[in-house]
């Protein structure tokens, strides 16, 4: 079990709701897909006419599952594009490339109890929550933030769910975040996601509670570690410039031009490819640099680390 | 690569174990240069490395048998070598699959797995050949195998095994099989944090070694392993020395002269490799202790000098965290004679393709 991209291809598309498109993926090759956590996204590469976007979307389908990936995706009027793509494009057949999974949302394995808050699309990673919850019997209850309309949409994932409530912006049906917490037991870890409004007030609810923060977790989806606005380098010493695109990361296109870039974990840790920077305002988001080097601006990691000006000059 | 196991060599009593020119020529030499300091020397897990010890996911060579009995007889003796955690058992079926699907697709005339589904309760059919194992048994029913998962599978693999659950930015040692250690103990150190486990280890906390290496493991992914050399050195070739067994080996430190040296004083790498497990997402840590003489590894001219060099110029506090300080002078004066000083190349592959004669 070892790689970083996989090509799937499309197996299904449905539309659950209006505005809500559900995605069923299958190995390109028909073997068995790399198994995932629950709370795990993708990042799905979609090739549009004129443009590529890389948009992650948690896993709904059950943990462990190989057959398949399935995704929720909501349409958003005002999105980058990536989402009317999924509900406007792409149909059964079609082959995509995407990154094996990954999480930045697992649940915590020593928990006395797992309490779920998700608002709107936000559900997605509670559903493979569920389903692993209801494997290994841990204590659970989901509470759903949603439209009226909506209540019924994702039952057909939500069967185990142990504990369930909905709650919609009309009085008598609007969730107290407050009086929710406050009747937790001891032990409890608090999951959050959806839109940021909703994440921000359970987050300071649980503060103003007292809860410690190692037992409040909140969804953020990662842009891609590396990409970013694209900029200009120029390799001083070998006389090359590089256009570095917004999906790719300075290292790699250092070496997708040839030039000799020694690195080690990729990952910005173990500072092998610590390089002088010569010109220009570097973005930092290595671990290995410490606060005055950063400040310094003499150095960058550029396995992971960027630019916030148009142009770096670099000792290459 | 062909597999001729050696089944009755010992780990202790008698100590037959002995490297096979192959086995010499396959080992994972720690010493790029000829000085050795600690650095986060961690590199991707890929299917290549400059030696066969590196190039697969888990390594098995012409010592399986005789290690799984060893950790048999630990187990026996001290049956709390292995320990899980209450939360880690989804860590523990992830840990199976990923070692029963890389033996059996790495070593196929050795292992087989058949399966009829990849989800928990689906059935699935193990068969080891070298220990005469057949195990059919159902995927996330532990009822279904004599022992627990994480014991079941790592009773069957080569070298140690860790799994630390990630929680609160930090790792929990909340699993482990340690049955080979240089010097460390499980009971002491489950459910430690990585700060707490590594507190010991003297001079790499100043330079900050931890704390990057911690956050970049948390960022581990996936399907994108890696790995790190870690080495050390014992008396015999012994794959229990643990602090609970130390009346056993501690002693053999003191027998250690220049004329014995050679066949007494072995050099104990490990080839640490660290997974991201899919279901639990914790990290999986397996401990491969590959363990030489010597007097065999100097049967490989560069590697020779370069131990003499690196284990001269040691810093002191290492050579005392590591245990090496009072059979230092007898296996330099060993060495020594080796080291014509020339120039020797950088990396650590063997450089030559075949031994000499002995």
């Amino acid at each position: 079990m070892i790689g970083d991209t996989l090509e799937l291809i499309v197996v299904a598309v449905d539309d659950i709701a209006s505005s809500l498109r559900h995605v069923r993926l299958a190995a390109a090759d028909g073997g068995p897909l790399p198994p995932a956590a629950a709370g795990a996204n993708i990042q799905l590469r979609l090739q549009g006419a004129a443009r590529t976007w890389r948009n992650a979307y948690s896993l709904i389908s059950p943990p462990g599952r190989r057959d398949a990936y399935e995704i929720i995706v909501r349409r958003v009027p005002e999105s980058r594009g990536g989402s009317a793509f999924v509900h406007e494009v792409l149909k059964p057949g079609d082959r995509l490339v995407a990154s094996w999974p990954s999480n930045l949302f697992a649940p915590q394995r020593t928990a006395r109890h797992h309490l779920m808050i998700a608002g709107g699309i936000g559900i997605t990673p509670f559903l493979s929550y569920v389903a692993d919850f209801a494997h290994s019997g841990a204590s659970h209850a989901l509470h759903v933030c949603c439209r009226e309309s909506e209540t019924g949409t994702f039952a057909p994932w939500l069967q185990a769910c142990g504990e369930l409530h909905h709650y919609w912006d009309a009085d008598g049906h609007r969730l107290d975040i407050p009086a929710l917490l406050a009747r937790q037991p001891a032990g409890t870890h608090l999951y959050v996601c959806g839109p940021a409004a909703l994440n921000d007030e359970v987050i300071q609810a649980a503060a103003n509670a007292g809860w410690p923060a190692s037992h409040v977790h909140c969804e953020h989806f990662g842009a891609a570690l590396s990409g970013g606005t694209p900029f200009t380098a120029f390799l001083s010493r070998s006389g090359i410039e590089v256009e570095v695109g917004e999906s790719e990361s300075l290292l790699e296109a250092i070496e997708r031009v040839g030039a000799a870039a020694p690195c080690l974990c990729r990952g910005g840790a173990c500072g092998v490819c610590v390089t002088r920077v010569l010109e220009g305002e570097p973005e930092h988001r290595d671990h290995y640099l410490g606060a005055a080097e950063r400040e310094g601006g003499e150095l960058i990691m550029p396995c992971v680390s960027r630019a916030r000006s148009t142009r770096l000059v670099l000792d290459l | 690569m062909s597999l001729v196991f050696k089944p009755e060599e010992t780990f202790r009593g008698d100590y037959s174990y002995r490297n096979s020119d192959a086995a010499i020529l396959r080992f994972p030499f720690p010493f790029p240069e000829d000085r050795y300091m600690y650095s986060v020397n961690i590199e991707p897990h890929v299917r290549s490395g400059p030696t066969d010890a590196f190039c697969r996911p888990f390594d098995i060579d012409e010592h399986y048998i005789a290690e799984c009995r060893d950790r048999a007889l630990t187990l026996e003796l001290d049956p709390g070598r292995c320990q899980v955690l209450p939360h880690m058992m989804a860590a523990q079926w992830d840990t199976l699959e990923l070692l029963m699907e890389n033996l059996a697709a790495d070593y196929p005339e050795q292992f087989s797995l058949t399966k009829e589904g990849d989800v928990f309760g689906s059935r699935w059919t193990w068969i080891n050949r070298p220990l005469g194992i057949e195990q059919h048994f159902i995927f996330g029913d532990p009822d279904t195998l004599p022992c627990e998962p994480f014991e079941y599978i790592t009773r069957q693999a080569q070298g140690d095994f860790a799994i630390c659950d990630q929680r609160e930015d930090n790792l929990y040692l909340d699993a482990g099989m340690i049955t080979s250690q240089a010097d460390w103990s499980l009971a002491f150190n489950v459910g430690m944090n990585f700060m707490e486990w590594h507190g010991p280890v003297p001079l790499a906390h100043q330079a900050g070694v931890f704390e990057r290496a911690l956050k970049y493991l948390l960022m581990l992914r996936l399907g994108q392993p890696v790995r790190r050399l870690n080495w050390t050195m014992s008396i015999n070739p012994r794959l229990d020395t643990s602090p609970e067994s130390y009346p056993e080996w501690g002693p053999d430190r003191a027998s250690v002269t220049v004329e014995n040296a050679g066949g007494k004083v072995h050099l104990r790498v490990e080839l640490q490799t660290l997974w991201r497990l899919p279901r639990s997402n914790a990290i999986l840590f397996p401990i491969r202790c590959f363990l030489i003489s010597i007097e065999e590894l100097a049967r490989v001219p560069k590697w020779g000098k370069r131990l003499y060099r690196v284990l001269s110029s040691l810093p002191p506090e290492l050579a005392e965290y590591k245990g090496l300080t009072r059979y230092l002078p007898a296996t330099l004066a060993w060495l020594a004679p080796l080291d014509d000083g020339a120039q020797l190349a950088t990396g650590i592959g063997p450089d030559i393709t075949e031994l000499a004669p002995l």
